[in-house]
C-alpha cells in the first residue's frame, strides 16, 4: 500500500520475481515431501498452511497486492471471510446435529 | 491521435487523470470479479470439506489413484506461467513490445502444456474405468479440476487476445497497458486455485 504516482506503475525488479518463483517451487516440494509422512490430522493443516503461504506470495508479488490501495485489499480479503463462513458453518452445522428423539 | 498530442492533452487535464481513473476502475473491477470466482470454487471447497470429514477413508483410498508426479508437474508449470505473466505485465509497463509478446507466448505455451498433462490424466482415469459417478471423491475431483480447466481455457483465450493486441501495437508508448495487467490478474487466479486443488486432491495424507 505504498504511495503511488500518476501512472500507477510499480516496477518490481526481475530479481524479486525470480526469488518469488523459486520460493513457490521450494514450497511445492515441501508440500509433496511432508505429504509422505503420516502426521494424522496435522497433514491437512500443514498442506493448507503451505498452500496459503504460496497463495499469499502470489497475491502480494505477482498480483501486486503489496502495492495496492486499501480498497483493493478490502475487496481481496472480504471473499475470504465469506469463504470462511461458508466452509466453517457448513462443517459446524453438519457435525453438531443431534438425532431427533421421537 | 499522436502520442505527443495525447500527452499534451493529459497534461491539460491534470496528468492524465481520466486514464488513471480508467486504469484503477478496470483493476478494481477485476478484483471484484476474482472475489466472485473464489466463491464459485468456494461452494465446491465446502462440499469437499464436508464429504472428506464424513468419509476420510474413502478419500484416502481414492486419492491413491491420482498421479502425484503429473499433479506436481502441473503445479510447477502453472507457477512458472504465473511468473512469466508477471514479467509480461512488467514488460508492458516498460513498453517493451518484443519481450511482452515473448513472455505472453511462453505463458500461453505453459497453459497448453498444463492442458496436455490434464488430458493424459483424464484419459488414464477413464481407461481405468474411473468416472465422476465412481464415488464422491472422483465426483469432486472431476468437478473441481474440470471447472479449473475451463478457467485455464478462458485464461489462454485472454492471453491469445493480448498477444494479438500487442502485435497491433496497442500497448505502445503513450497507450494503456491496462488489459495486460487485468488479464494477468485473471491468470494468477487460475494459479491460485490450483495451489489449493493440488494438495487437496493429490496429497491426502
Amino acid at each position: 500500500m505504498s504511495a503511488h504516482n500518476h501512472t500507477e506503475e510499480h516496477h518490481t525488479g526481475l530479481r524479486v520475481y525470480v526469488a518469488v518463483c523459486l520460493a513457490l517451487f521450494v514450497l511445492t516440494g515441501i508440500t509433496v515431501y511432508t505429504a509422505g509422512f503420516d502426521f494424522g490430522d496435522l497433514n491437512i493443516v500443514i498442506a493448507m498452511v503451505i498452500a496459503s503461504i504460496k497463495a499469499s506470495i502470489v497475491a502480494l508479488y505477482f498480483m501486486h497486492l503489496k502495492f495496492e490501495d486499501r480498497i483493493i485489499w478490502i475487496y481481496a480479503l472480504y471473499p475470504l471471510f465469506l469463504l470462511f463462513l461458508l466452509i466453517g458453518f457448513t462443517l459446524m452445522e453438519t457435525f453438531t446435529r443431534v438425532p431427533v428423539i421421537k | 491521435m499522436s502520442s505527443t498530442a495525447e500527452h499534451a492533452e493529459s497534461h491539460a487535464h491534470g496528468h492524465g487523470l481520466g486514464e488513471t481513473v480508467t486504469h484503477n476502475a478496470a483493476k478494481f473491477g477485476m478484483w471484484l470479479f476474482l472475489g466472485t470466482e473464489i466463491l464459485l470454487f468456494g461452494g465446491l471447497f465446502a462440499t469437499y470439506a464436508l464429504f472428506r470429514a464424513k468419509y476420510p477413508d474413502l478419500f484416502h483410498e481414492s486419492h491413491k489413484e491420482l498421479d502425484v508426479t503429473l499433479g506436481a508437474t502441473n503445479t510447477i508449470v502453472l507457477i512458472f506461467s504465473s511468473f512469466t505473466m508477471a514479467l509480461a505485465v512488467s514488460a508492458s509497463q516498460k513498453r517493451n513490445r518484443k519481450w511482452l509478446i515473448i513472455l505472453l507466448a511462453v505463458t500461453f505455451i505453459c497453459g497448453a502444456a498444463f492442458t496436455v498433462n490434464k488430458y493424459f490424466e483424464y484419459s488414464a482415469k477413464f481407461h481405468h474405468h474411473i468416472f465422476p459417478e465412481t464415488n464422491i471423491f472422483f465426483a469432486l475431483y472431476f468437478m473441481m479440476t474440470g471447472l479449473h480447466m475451463i478457467h485455464v481455457f478462458v485464461g489462454m483465450g485472454i492471453i491469445l487476445a493480448l498477444i494479438i493486441m500487442a502485435r497491433q501495437g496497442r500497448f505502445a508508448e503513450g497507450r494503456r497497458y491496462t488489459p495486460v495487467e487485468v488479464g494477468g490478474l485473471y491468470w494468477h487466479l487460475v494459479d491460485l486455485i490450483w495451489i489449493y486443488l493440488f494438495p487437496l486432491l493429490y496429497l491426502i495424507g
